[in-house]
């Protein structure tokens, strides 16, 4: 019985997001929808760090690094290169995964802080380039202008929901495969693994890439979403972001991520509208989970036995 | 039992945030065609440069304050002076972008499909400028820039929708130039700037013109805008230049200047620059090292007109401090977008009608002088060569010479001005 109750639960609150996301928009504003379209695009980036953070166990400080390197793919051929749409959307996804299979090569065979230190700087590299290779990305300034390829935000919301289904569904696979597993042991036992006769340098590397391929996706959204592309969207700020929305959803749950992503995203817009000091609201509620649900909020019913 | 529980608490809070959203986008549906007058402002609150941010809400909210918040009823005043000033109801709405542009463009549509707003004033950085144009320009929501001063704005890369009422930043460096040249009899020139858009623009239009008229700019030195000890730049700086033109602004420039006489640079070689460097926003906060700094701006607070002197005296009084270029910015760019309302009188909804009105507002009485815009949508206005004295115990920008009207093509013709490139980093002219 409980075991049922468990799985029901599971279960229902995605399904119960999902039909809310689909019916709500014709009774919403279109502030609403597109918060809640900037829900969906950081849930998907939160979802592909959690493939490596939760899954894993390899903590990344640079993954708005692939989003911003997508980001930047889309806005620097859309307005420079006047490149289709397809051109554009394919380019971002394909540049962002060559990123992640180059620089996994760098990162792969260390683990924990080094991971952590190694991630950092590659992601600080990449913000230099886009603060410093000024006749490409503009720079300070950035790229704005990136062409609207819908009218309004409704359809957009709706190709936005189409991705992120779709990313969430190959991502619950691609972590319940049997590949999935073998993630979960060398994040558990990386020794034990090995001896079992599993290659893990090759299974951490196509994680990592695998994850920077999801990241790019979300990267290719924003830029489409917000028609703006600056260095701070890959800078240490932006990064840290991130990995706060896994830390604070839950690591290893995808779903955990998904909800993070849409409390920061929510708290960041709707609480800065009522008061100047919503930075420390927001420090107090990342202390207070930390504190009371360290393994994050979807993660409070389980034991404390299961390590995450 | 425990998980159940946690579970259903967010849901709850979702289903309570989506309901909430459902009575907001109703209210706003439901809203009457004569309310008040909404106005977006978005500036730096917080933050690296919330100094400037506070003195351009500032200046803002002195002038609505003079004018009781209301305007548009200017018509019916006339017709019936005995009344009080009618018209709407100015309602403003600030937000902080925290100087960064990703922030300001989040705040912006909250401000545009939350609250409603009429039109939109504000901005600090060029950066924020050019993340807002065209999202501006896509809600058709008029927007008045007081202080964003990149050049390509109302150059190469126009946008219908915002009006800009401050300066671009290579206008007062074109007549600096010439000065420096000229007035100042000035051969060999250092320049040390910091290193973004601004930087190399108002440095570009300085070597541009000074060149031109048989100066040489010998040096560009660039540092880093989070640029900390100024030692190994001013190190850089060769011994045989008659000058140094130096753009910084906030506690770079407090700093630069202090170390620029601590290395005994001062009684050897003149400071000259950007009229941010030695703005009011810094200026209280310098000592002796400022004296004798010729900079050039498109205001001053020690500007002696009538208009000026007024809104010192009203500044000072509310602020207790003397108002920087900033502060002057969002004043007139404030009385700027309520003479657009009291010309179409009141009729804000109309977007269309309120930004023609934006664009053809004259106004010859503001504090830095007469202001108008050219064809371009960027004003043409008096630039002052103001040098640091010390007056009364202050000190203060006196103003030397005066350029009027200067418009941001200079006296160059502006179709051959816009087929050069944009100032950049590199530019040789």
């Amino acid at each position: 019985m409980a075991e049922f109750r468990k799985i029901a639960w599971k279960t229902s609150v995605p399904v119960l997001a999902l039909v809310l996301l689909i019916a709500g928009p014709p009774f919403l504003s279109s502030y609403w929808i597109g918060l809640l379209t900037q829900i969906m695009i950081f849930a998907i980036l939160a979802m592909s760090l959690d493939i490596l953070l939760g899954y894993t166990g390899l903590p990344s400080f640079g993954h708005a690094g692939f989003f911003g390197v997508a980001a930047y793919t889309v806005a620097v051929l859309s307005t420079a290169y006047h490149a289709s749409f397809w051109t554009c959307v394919v380019s971002g996804i394909i540049i962002g995964t060559l990123l992640g299979a180059a620089f996994g090569l760098l990162v792969s065979h260390v683990r924990d802080v080094y991971f952590l230190m190694i991630t950092l700087a590659l992601g600080m590299v990449l913000w230099g380039l886009s603060y410093r290779w000024i006749t490409v990305t503009g720079g300070d300034n950035g790229i704005s202008g990136i062409p609207r390829v819908m009218t309004g935000p409704i359809p957009f919301y709706f190709v936005t929901l189409l991705t992120f289904i779709a990313c969430s569904a190959l991502m619950t696979l691609f972590v319940s495969s049997p590949f999935g597993f073998t993630l979960k042991g060398i994040r558990e036992n990386e020794s034990r693994m090995k001896s079992l006769g599993v290659n893990t340098w090759l299974h951490c590397y196509l994680s990592y890439v695998i994850s920077g391929a999801f990241a790019s996706v979300a990267g290719v959204m924003w830029a489409y979403y917000n028609g703006f592309v600056g260095p701070t969207y890959l800078d240490l700020t932006a990064s840290s972001e991130v990995f706060l929305m896994v830390t604070l959803g839950g690591p290893g749950t995808l779903v955990g991520p998904a909800l993070g992503a849409g409390a920061i995203v929510l708290l960041k817009n709707v609480i800065s509208a009522y008061t100047q000091r919503w930075l420390m609201i927001l420090g107090a509620i990342y202390i207070m989970t930390i504190l009371g649900a360290p393994q994050g909020l979807w993660n409070l019913g389980r034991g404390s036995r299961s390590r995450v | 039992m425990k998980r159940v529980h946690t579970g259903f608490i967010l849901l709850l809070a979702v289903s309570v945030a989506a309901a909430g959203s459902l009575v907001a986008g109703q209210a706003v549906a439901r809203r009457p065609a004569e309310g008040p007058i909404k106005v977006g402002f978005i500036a730096p609150l917080s933050g690296p440069y919330v100094q400037n941010g506070r003195d351009i809400l500032n200046g803002f909210l002195l002038y609505l304050e003079e004018i009781g918040y209301r305007a548009g009823g200017l018509r019916q005043a006339q017709a019936a002076p005995s009344l009080s000033r009618g018209g709407r109801q100015i309602q403003v709405i600030v937000e902080d972008d925290e100087a960064i542009p990703a922030v300001g463009l989040t705040k912006a549509r909250k401000l545009v499909e939350r609250d409603k707003v009429h039109l939109m004033a504000g901005a600090l950085l060029a950066s924020t400028g050019y993340a807002l144009a065209p999202y501006i320009d896509s809600m058709h929501i008029p927007m008045v820039y007081p202080v964003v001063s990149a050049d390509d704005l109302t150059q190469r890369r126009r946008s219908k929708w915002i009006v800009r009422t401050g300066w671009s930043s290579s206008q007062p460096n074109h007549a600096f130039g010439e000065y420096a040249a000229h007035t100042l009899k000035l051969k060999k020139v250092a320049t040390i700037a910091l290193d973004y858009a601004f930087g190399w623009e108002s440095v570009g239009g300085f070597q541009r013109t000074f060149e031109a008229e048989g100066g040489k700019v010998t040096q560009k030195i660039w540092c880093p805008v989070s640029v900390h000890d100024f030692a190994p730049y001013l190190a850089q700086i060769s011994r045989d230049v008659d000058a140094v033109y130096a753009l910084f602004l906030g506690r770079a420039a407090l700093q630069f200047m202090r170390q620029y006489q601590e290395y005994g640079l001062k009684e050897r070689v003149l400071l000259i620059g950007s009229g941010t460097t030695t703005d009011e926003h810094v200026l209280p906060f310098m000592g002796d090292e400022a004296l004798g700094v010729i900079t050039a701006l498109h205001y001053s607070a020690a500007l002696d007109t009538p208009a000026n002197r007024k809104f010192v005296a009203a500044y000072r009084a509310r602020y207790k401090k003397v108002p920087s270029y900033y502060s002057e910015s969002m004043y007139t760019g404030a009385q700027w977008f309520v003479s657009a309302i009291e010309a179409v009188g009141g009729h804000v909804e109309d977007s269309a009608a309120l930004l023609d009105a934006l664009r053809s507002v004259k106004l010859l009485d503001v504090p830095r002088g007469p202001v108008e815009l050219d064809e371009y949508g960027s004003p043409i206005e008096n630039v002052y060569i103001r040098k640091v004295e010390r007056v009364n115990g202050e000190l203060q920008n006196t103003v030397i010479e005066t350029f009027p009207k200067v418009s941001q093509f200079w006296k160059y013709n502006p179709a051959d001005y816009l087929k050069q490139p944009l100032y950049s980093r590199r530019s040789v002219p």
